[in-house]
C-alpha cells in the first residue's frame, strides 16, 4: 500500500515539476521582457500558435513512449508530410482537402510499415524508426531539393484565418481595442490533446496501451493481444503525425528538405519533460502539452532577447532534457532502492 | 553432403558482410569497368578502388567505436557526427584564434589534436554517465548531442565556415608528399589494429561481450558493467573526436552542418552489416570494418548513379531494415513455422 502511494506521489510529482517550472519561467519572461511586451495574452497565445503541430506530435510521442516505445522518426515525417503538401498543391494542381487525405494515408501506412516491423519482428523500435527518420528525410530530398512555396488559396484561407478572443483587449496607441487572435490549428490541436487524453483514460484500448508500457510480460498474461496494440499504437501514431505536419505546414506554408530537423527531440523533450517515463507505463499528455509550452517559452526568450542566436533554443532544450531524464532515472533508482 | 557444407558457410560469422562486399564490388565492375584500374600520378595511387578505401576511413574508425557501444549496451550511439562535427569546429577554432579564415596557425597544431580528441572524450563520457550510471536508453541518451552537438558546433564557429589554409593541416585527411597512399587510410589502419590487440591481449573483449549479452550475470560474476559500459562510450567518443579531426582535415576547415553529416546511419549499417547483432553482446570487429568499407562502395556507387547526398539515406535505411529484418529471430521463427506447415501438408497429402 505504501509502496503505491510512493508510485502515484512519483507520477504527479514530475507533472506539478513540469507546471511549476514553465509558470516560473513565465513569470521571469514577464520581469525581464516588461518593456517589450512579455506580459500581453497574445505572447501567450503565439506560444500555442506557433506550436500547434509540435502539440499534437507531442501528445502523439507521449502515447508511444507510454507504449514503451518511441519514435524519432517524427521530424523527417513531418518535413516529409509539408514536401507532399506542397508538392500536390502546387506541381500536382490537386485540391487542399485530397491532398491531406493522401498525406493522412500516407501516414497510416507509414505507421503500419513501422508498427509491423516493431511489434511482429520484434525489432528495437529506436532501429526501426532510425532507419524511418533518414528514409523520409531522404525522400523529401527525392520530390524537391527545391523549396515549395504553397500558393492554393483553399488553403492559405485556412493558414490565414485569424479567430479573435473577445476578451483581454488591450487598447492601442490610436485608441482602438486590439483583441487577442488564435488561428484555427491551435483549435484542431486542443481537440486532438482532449480526444488523445480521453482515448488514453476511458478506453480499453488506452488502458492497454499502459498496461503493455508498464509490464509487457504481465500483459501477456493478463491475455492482451500485445503485438496488435503495439502496432495500433504506431498507426495512429502514424496519422497523427501527418495531421501534426498538416497543422505545421499551415504555419510555414512551404516544403523544404532541411524543415522541421530536431523535431524529435523537441517532441521527446515535450512528453519527457511533461513527466512521461521513457521506461514506459507512466504518463499524461496534459504534462506534454506543457512541456511543449516551456520549450515555446524558451523560444520567446530567445527571440525577445534580440541578440542570441536560435541555436541557442536547441542547446537550453537538450540541457532541460538531459536534467529531467537524469531525475526521472534518480527517482527510479530510489524507488527501486525502497522495495 | 553439400547441403551442410553451404550451411556451414552460410553461419559462418563473417559470411554476410564479405557477401555484400562482393555483390556490391561485383555491381560496380559491371557498371563501370575501370573501377579496378589504378593509376600514378605525382606519386600518388588513383582509381575508383583507392577512393573508396580513402573516404571509408572515417567510417571504419567509427564503426570501430559503434560496435564496441552495440556490443556493450545493445544501443547505439547516434551523437558520434555532431560530435565530429564539434571536434572539428573547436580545433579549427583553435588554429584559427577565433578568426573565420587563416593562412597560419595562431596555436599549435598539437594542442588543437588534443583539444579535438579531448572534446570527443569528453561528449562520449557525457553519454556514458547518462547511459552507464544513470541507466537511460542509449539512444535517448545520445539523442541530447545528436541535436545539441552541432548547435554547439555553430556556436564555437559564429554560424560561419572556418578555413584553415596551411598545407600542413592537410596532410592528415590528404596526403603527404612520398606516400603513395592517401593518410587517412592509415589513420584507419592503426585505430582498428590499436583497438584489435587492445581487445585480444586484455580481457576487455570478453567483458564487453559479457557485459552485452547479460548485465546483471556480469555484475555477479564480478564484473563492473559500469565500468565496462563507460569505457565503451567514452572510447566510442574518442573516436568521433578523430574522425572529426579527419573531415576538417580533408576540407581544410570546420562546417558545423555538414561535416560527418548522417555519418551515424553509416556506422550503424556498418556495424549489422558486419553481422554484429544491434541487441548486444557478441561482436566482430573485423565484420564492422569490412561493413563499413562496403557502405562506402555503395555511396561511392550511389553518387555515379547521379543520387544527390541527401537523397542517400533513402537506399541505405531500406538496406538498414532489410538487414535487421534478416537478423530478426521472429521473422526466423515465422518461417520456420510457414516450411513447418508446408511439410505437415505434404505428409497429409502422400497419406
Amino acid at each position: 500500500m505504501r509502496n503505491k502511494i510512493k508510485n502515484i506521489e512519483n507520477k504527479t510529482f514530475l507533472l506539478y515539476m513540469t507546471v511549476v517550472l514553465f509558470i516560473v519561467m513565465y513569470v521571469i519572461g514577464i520581469v525581464m521582457f516588461h518593456d517589450k511586451g512579455f506580459q500581453k495574452p497574445q505572447v501567450f497565445l503565439n506560444l500555442f500558435i506557433s506550436n500547434a503541430g509540435l502539440i499534437v506530435i507531442a501528445t502523439s510521442m507521449t502515447m508511444v513512449i507510454i507504449s514503451g516505445g518511441i519514435d524519432i522518426s517524427v521530424g523527417s515525417f513531418v518535413a516529409l508530410t509539408c514536401m507532399m503538401l506542397a508538392y500536390m498543391m502546387e506541381k500536382g494542381k490537386m485540391s487542399a482537402i485530397s491532398s491531406i487525405v493522401i498525406v493522412m494515408v500516407m501516414g497510416l501506412v507509414f505507421g503500419l510499415v513501422q508498427g509491423v516491423l516493431i511489434a511482429y519482428l520484434n525489432i528495437q523500435p529506436f532501429i526501426v524508426t532510425l532507419a524511418g527518420m533518414f528514409f523520409a528525410r531522404g525522400m523529401t530530398a527525392i520530390i524537391s531539393q527545391e523549396m515549395i512555396s504553397i500558393k492554393n488559396e483553399a488553403f492559405l484561407s485556412w493558414a490565414n484565418n485569424k479567430i479573435t478572443i473577445p476578451i483581454f483587449g488591450i487598447v492601442n496607441k490610436k485608441g482602438a481595442t486590439i483583441y487577442p487572435y488564435i488561428y484555427p490549428t491551435v483549435i484542431v490541436a486542443m481537440v486532438i490533446l482532449v480526444l488523445m487524453f480521453v482515448l488514453l483514460r476511458y478506453t480499453k484500448f488506452g488502458r492497454s496501451i499502459y498496461a503493455v508500457g508498464g509490464n509487457e510480460q504481465s500483459a501477456l498474461l493478463l491475455g492482451l493481444n500485445v503485438k496488435k496494440i503495439k502496432l495500433q499504437v504506431y498507426i495512429l501514431n502514424g496519422i497523427l503525425c501527418s495531421i501534426g505536419g498538416f497543422l505545421f505546414c499551415l504555419n510555414t506554408c512551404a516544403g523544404f528538405v532541411e524543415q522541421a530537423k530536431g523535431f524529435e527531440m523537441e517532441a521527446i523533450a515535450g512528453s519527457v519533460i511533461g513527466g512521461t517515463l521513457l521506461t514506459g507505463g507512466v504518463g499524461n499528455v496534459f504534462g506534454s502539452l506543457f512541456g511543449v509550452l516551456i520549450k515555446g517559452t524558451i523560444e520567446a526568450f530567445v527571440s525577445f532577447q534580440g541578440t542570441l542566436s536560435s541555436w541557442w533554443t536547441k542547446i537550453i532544450i537538450a540541457v532541460i532534457l538531459a536534467f529531467f531524464i537524469i531525475l526521472q532515472s534518480i527517482l527510479a533508482m530510489s524507488k527501486r532502492g525502497q522495495k | 553432403m553439400n547441403n551442410i557444407n553451404i550451411k556451414k558457410i552460410t553461419s559462418a560469422g563473417l559470411f554476410l558482410p564479405i557477401l555484400s562486399l562482393i555483390l556490391v564490388l561485383i555491381i560496380n565492375v559491371i557498371k563501370t569497368p575501370n573501377f579496378f584500374y589504378i593509376t600514378v600520378q605525382n606519386g600518388v595511387l588513383y582509381g575508383y578502388i583507392i577512393d573508396v578505401i580513402n573516404r571509408a576511413s572515417e567510417l571504419v574508425i567509427l564503426a570501430v567505436g559503434m560496435t564496441l557501444v552495440v556490443a556493450s549496451s545493445g544501443g547505439t550511439d547516434i551523437s558520434v557526427g555532431a560530435v565530429c562535427a564539434l571536434a572539428g569546429a573547436v580545433a579549427c577554432f583553435i588554429l584559427a584564434g577565433g578568426q573565420v579564415s587563416t593562412d597560419i596557425y595562431r596555436a599549435p597544431y598539437i594542442i588543437a589534436f588534443l583539444a579535438a580528441i579531448l572534446v570527443g572524450l569528453l561528449c562520449g563520457s557525457f553519454n556514458a554517465f547518462l547511459v552507464a550510471k544513470m541507466n537511460i536508453q542509449p539512444m535517448v541518451a545520445t539523442l541530447i548531442l545528436f541535436t545539441a552537438g552541432r548547435g554547439m558546433a555553430q556556436l564555437v564557429t559564429n554560424g560561419q565556415i572556418t578555413y584553415i589554409r596551411v598545407d600542413s593541416f592537410k596532410m592528415l585527411g590528404n596526403s603527404i608528399k612520398g606516400i603513395p597512399l592517401p593518410t587517412p587510410v592509415f589513420v584507419a589502419i592503426a585505430v582498428v589494429a590499436v583497438t584489435f590487440v587492445i581487445l585480444k591481449k586484455t580481457a576487455l573483449g570478453l567483458y564487453i561481450e559479457t557485459v552485452g549479452i547479460n548485465n546483471k550475470a556480469a555484475r555477479l560474476v564480478g564484473l563492473n558493467p559500469v565500468l565496462i559500459q563507460f569505457i565503451a562510450y567514452a572510447f566510442c567518443g574518442l573516436l568521433a573526436g578523430l574522425s572529426g579531426m579527419l573531415v576538417s582535415s580533408r576540407v581544410y576547415s570546420a562546417d558545423a552542418n555538414n561535416a560527418g553529416l548522417n555519418i551515424e546511419l553509416d556506422a550503424i549499417l556498418a556495424v549489422a552489416l558486419g553481422g554484429n547483432s544491434l541487441g548486444g553482446g557478441r561482436f566482430s570487429l573485423l565484420g564492422s570494418v569490412i561493413g563499413a568499407y562496403t557502405i562506402q562502395a555503395l555511396t561511392t556507387t550511389l553518387y555515379a548513379m547521379s543520387v544527390s547526398a541527401d537523397q542517400l539515406p533513402v537506399y541505405k535505411a531500406i538496406v538498414v531494415v532489410i538487414i535487421v529484418s534478416l537478423q530478426s529471430k521472429e521473422l526466423q521463427r515465422i518461417i520456420r513455422d510457414i516450411r513447418h506447415s508446408k511439410k505437415k501438408v505434404e505428409i497429409a497429402y502422400e497419406k
